[in-house]
């Protein structure tokens, strides 16, 4: 494939996202604050994201696997998830976050759980896009083309 | 040549305990030609600062750290903190700022995930410029300007602004930070 095409492929791909509400107008904004000085900064802050989310599910998984769960604990790893996923623009986790924390509050183990297998789910889904975009831009710089905007 | 300052950066102090949001503000900030410092604490905050939780500064046993109660470590210019933290609020570290002889009249603007209108009141009650909604964006980070400026302009030339209050500066962006108004809350310019 040509420079024209890969572009057109990138453009395409990631118009999709947001199409299909993987990513919102946040994410807008993080490519906007990247320039040439600061040539990986999304890239950076999109790897910050997956380590602290794989953390943060972790966590997740093993507070609501409890005897005795304790929902403060629970709500506020799945308010720090809520945040760093509104930062980046990940609209998909961040709505599960919302209903997750609901279910925290209300102190509802079953919604609790059933939220937690659909956050891994949707975490997983954006992890799997965000990685092909990556992987389409590089495809662009080292056809010698530039990414667009 | 002693009077440079108007030519150097404006140096915020950024306090979040999440690193994707403190990188985020950092870029933010940098975008906007402000120099920044980022720390994950309100007590880190007030470290930085020079400000020790100690309230009996001048009593501190430490010999080391015999401040004079109006010493300032470094010089910043504004505060940007976080509300949720764990520890120290961002509304803590707030009251301490202002409490606090040396740094009273640093500005100081809190983030939130959290639309809270009692929370967003309670802070700018209570001396906070500006509250803005997470995730910032830069025209929320323009806002800060004016409050810089003001700092800025009370240091060097005092006459330029036309009335010596704080609270006149011709900021339109002050009208929605009224108490009762939630439309303060709205990210979006």
């Amino acid at each position: 494939m040509d420079v024209l095409q890969l572009q057109k492929q990138f453009v395409d791909y990631r118009a999709s996202l947001y199409h299909e509400g993987f990513l919102d107008e946040q994410f807008t904004q993080l490519q906007e604050l990247q320039d040439e000085n600061n040539p990986d900064f999304v890239v950076e802050v999109v790897s910050l994201f997956f380590e602290d989310s794989e953390r943060l599910l972790n966590e997740l998984t093993k507070a609501l696997e409890q005897q005795s769960i304790d929902f403060k604990r629970v709500d506020a790893h799945v308010h720090q998830l809520k945040g760093s996923s509104s930062s980046i623009g990940a609209q998909r986790v961040q709505k599960v976050c919302i209903a997750f924390r609901n279910y925290c509050e209300e102190q509802n183990i079953e919604g609790c759980l059933k939220c937690l297998q659909q956050v891994k789910h949707e975490y997983s889904l954006v992890k799997t896009k965000f990685e092909t975009m990556f992987q389409l831009e590089q495809q662009i710089l080292t056809a010698g083309g530039s990414i667009p905007v | 040549m002693g009077m440079a300052t108007d030519q150097a950066k404006f140096h915020v102090l950024a306090v979040d305990d999440s690193l994707i949001d403190r990188k985020l503000i950092e870029r933010l900030l940098k975008t906007s030609s402000y120099q920044v410092t980022a720390v994950d604490s309100g007590s880190k905050a007030l470290e930085f600062l020079g400000l020790n939780n100690n309230e009996d500064e001048q009593r501190n046993s430490n010999p080391a750290s015999v401040y004079p109660n109006d010493h300032q470590d470094v010089e910043v210019n504004l505060i940007i903190t976080d509300y949720c933290m764990p520890g120290m609020t961002g509304y803590d570290l707030l009251r301490k700022i202002k409490e606090s002889s040396s740094f009273k009249d640093i500005p100081v603007v809190i983030m939130s995930s959290e639309n809270i209108p009692s929370r967003i009141n309670r802070c700018l009650e209570d001396g906070a410029e500006e509250f803005f909604l997470k995730p910032v964006q830069l025209s929320d980070v323009n806002k800060l300007r004016p409050h810089l400026m003001k700092g800025r302009s009370k240091e060097i030339q005092p006459n330029i602004n036309k009335r010596k209050g704080m609270e006149e500066i011709q900021s339109p962006d002050r009208t929605r930070a009224r108490y009762n108004e939630l439309e303060v809350v709205s990210p979006a310019n």
